[in-house]
């Protein structure tokens, strides 16, 4: 907790800003500094690690997150405390396809038990594994608020919900 | 009587657009409120009066959070809305935002104009990328119509909102927690006082309020208080989005008048699956004490009738699990969650979450002893009312409920090293 109503301040500016990243992805991570007042560019530093996450196959690297706080003007500790705090941040290569499969309340209720099983036979991984070809990643998440729909799993940025076995297969066989 | 607020455009085809917001009322309070220049305290009023309380799952009067706020202040001022939706069950502020994002829109326009805010800020949990798409084209509809940003409808009022995105922590739905996220921090949540209508998002005052809350104000303000109130009982006014969910024929959202007794609410759940009976109810995310079928089934659903019995209406999620469930491996589940999503900040809820689960866990694998459950409950006490967020204690409430519901269970798990169902 560190209640201030001042962002954190870095004596060492970095002003060579255009060296950061690509213009897209600067762009990208200007259009979310302008939603938040003068100064507070540190707000955005969620959204910054997202987008140089997706940029970089979906994980970060020490490099990656002390460009962010360049680019934000912010310590990189506050950075690094960021990127550690939250679970959507990956700090090592997960498969193109991250498969992130409920198994709290109302999943494992409904057999999310049954599906890690089918997930672990066909890709021949467990939770926080990858699959040798690099295609698919296997991790264990929170409720994701879609137990309406358990059993359920997230794949990239979609839901995909009601899950049975044979719907688990057809689902993996779309994706290239 | 469903379906009567932040459900109300369901029924169409493309219920998210903004025409269809409209073909129901929609924008219809804020162009009123516009027009008449309403003064802030009668809005402020009007939801005291309505009995809407935070749906998020504390419950608080909603119009008495924001008369908090001390509108005569100079600078900034904030709403802030919590979508970080996470406790384990609920799901409605989803639907919400795919389906209705312009009561939420409008809710918060209004709340900005009664407390004097010009920005608002919707925190959306990072997984729900569809959501987010949703909300954000309907942010651009209402710009595009004039609804929102400078000048909104010519009236001289400004308000623009805008969407922040999280990136997994449960603890971000903790109101404090939410906005040091909102600050581009970790989210860890804050001592209070000071509470965040004196000191908010940047230091400045803020109303935070739960998705279903603030788009549950227009309609509010367009059908009057007493109609809302009306469609609930006393000290719950108005519908309720419950997120009903585990072993029922139906799971979904099902927005009804609070007050409806748990026997409709299942029933409307196209009631148990194959027919079994109903073992236990969580009703109001796993955060609420679990409680028995049958003491369910003489329930209505309001907060003080299952206040009464010994748990909580919560977020409104209501977990149903029939005869099938082990007690010990539920709240085995349910422990691990809160271990793994304990901020680290406050040392009884970090270590005694982690000591909870594997206590648990040792008794649900056939390695439990018989004064595990004492020590279960020794270390439930000990974290509660000694942290400085709700997390603690939304971690012991469970594990008590579950050992004294179900204490049987998990004697029989210690004693013959299995299951008993």
């Amino acid at each position: 907790m560190s209640m201030r109503s001042e962002p954190m301040v870095r004596v060492d500016r970095r002003e060579d800003k255009d060296a950061l990243f690509t213009p897209e992805v600067r762009r990208e991570i200007d259009a979310w500094i302008a939603k938040y007042p003068d100064g507070w560019q540190q707000s955005a530093c969620m959204a910054a690690l997202r987008i140089v996450q997706d940029m970089n196959g979906g994980h970060l690297t020490r490099s990656l997150m002390d460009q962010v706080a360049d680019y934000l003007d912010m310590p990189a500790i506050a950075v690094y405390e960021v990127a550690s705090f939250y679970s959507m941040y990956e700090h090592k290569p997960v498969g193109r396809h991250k498969i992130c499969l409920c198994t709290n309340v109302s999943c494992m209720i409904n057999g999310s038990d049954g599906i890690l099983e089918h997930l672990s036979n066909r890709l021949g991984i467990g939770f926080g594994q990858i699959t040798a070809d690099g295609k698919f990643s296997l991790k264990e998440v929170e409720c994701l608020g879609a137990c309406g729909g358990a059993p359920m799993m997230q794949i990239g940025r979609t839901y995909y919900e009601n899950l049975t076995p044979e719907l688990v297969d057809q689902i993996l066989d779309g994706l290239e | 009587m469903a379906n009567e607020v932040c459900f109300r455009t369901l029924h169409k085809d493309r219920p998210w657009r903004l025409e269809t917001y409209q073909s129901e009322g929609g924008y219809e309070a804020l162009k009123r409120i516009l027009a008449d220049r309403t003064s802030q305290e009668e809005i402020i009023e009007a939801v005291k009066k309505s009995g809407l309380r935070g749906r998020g799952g504390a419950g608080f009067p909603t119009g008495l959070k924001w008369s908090f706020i001390n509108r005569a202040a100079p600078g900034d001022k904030y709403v802030v809305v919590n979508s970080d939706e996470g406790e384990p069950g609920t799901f409605k502020d989803r639907d919400i935002l795919r389906y209705n994002p312009h009561a939420l829109i409008e809710g918060m326009i209004i709340c900005g104009y009664a407390i004097g805010a010009k920005a608002g800020f919707n925190y959306i949990r990072g997984e729900f990328w569809e959501p987010y798409e949703r909300f954000e084209g309907a942010l651009a509809e209402a710009r595009e119509a004039g609804l929102l940003g400078e000048n909104i409808l010519g009236s001289g009022f400004d308000f623009d909102i805008h969407t922040h995105l999280g990136a997994g922590a449960y603890i971000c739905g903790e109101e404090t927690a939410l906005l040091e996220s909102l600050e581009g921090k970790k989210g860890q949540p804050r001592f209070k006082p000071p509470f965040p209508a004196m000191f908010g998002l940047y230091g400045r005052p803020t109303v935070i309020n739960n998705t279903e809350t603030l788009a549950s104000v227009p309609d509010i303000i367009r059908q009057g208080a007493d109609w809302f109130r009306g469609i609930g009982v006393e000290n719950s006014g108005g519908p309720k989005l419950f997120s009903v969910s585990g072993n029922v024929v139906r799971p979904g959202n099902y927005e009804v008048p609070m007050g409806m007794p748990f026997a409709e609410l299942l029933e409307l759940a196209g009631g148990m699956r194959d027919g079994r009976p109903c073992k236990a109810v969580i009703p109001g995310g796993s955060s609420a004490p679990v409680l028995p079928g049958d003491v369910m089934m003489d329930l209505t659903m309001d907060y003080d009738s299952i206040a009464k019995a010994g748990s909580m209406l919560g977020s409104g999620a209501v977990i149903v699990m029939d005869d099938t469930n082990c007690m010990v491996k539920v709240l085995d589940r349910i422990s691990y969650f809160y271990y793994e999503e304990s901020c680290g900040q406050c040392t009884p809820c970090r270590e005694g979450t982690g000591w909870m689960h594997r206590v648990v866990h040792r008794i649900e694998t056939g390695a439990g002893r018989t004064e595990d459950l004492d020590l279960l409950d020794d270390v439930a006490k000990k974290i509660m009312g000694r942290t400085i967020c709700a997390l603690g204690d939304a971690a012991a409430m469970p594990v008590a409920g579950f050992i004294k519901h179900f204490r049987d269970e998990f004697q029989y798990h210690v004693d013959h090293k299995k299951c008993m169902v």
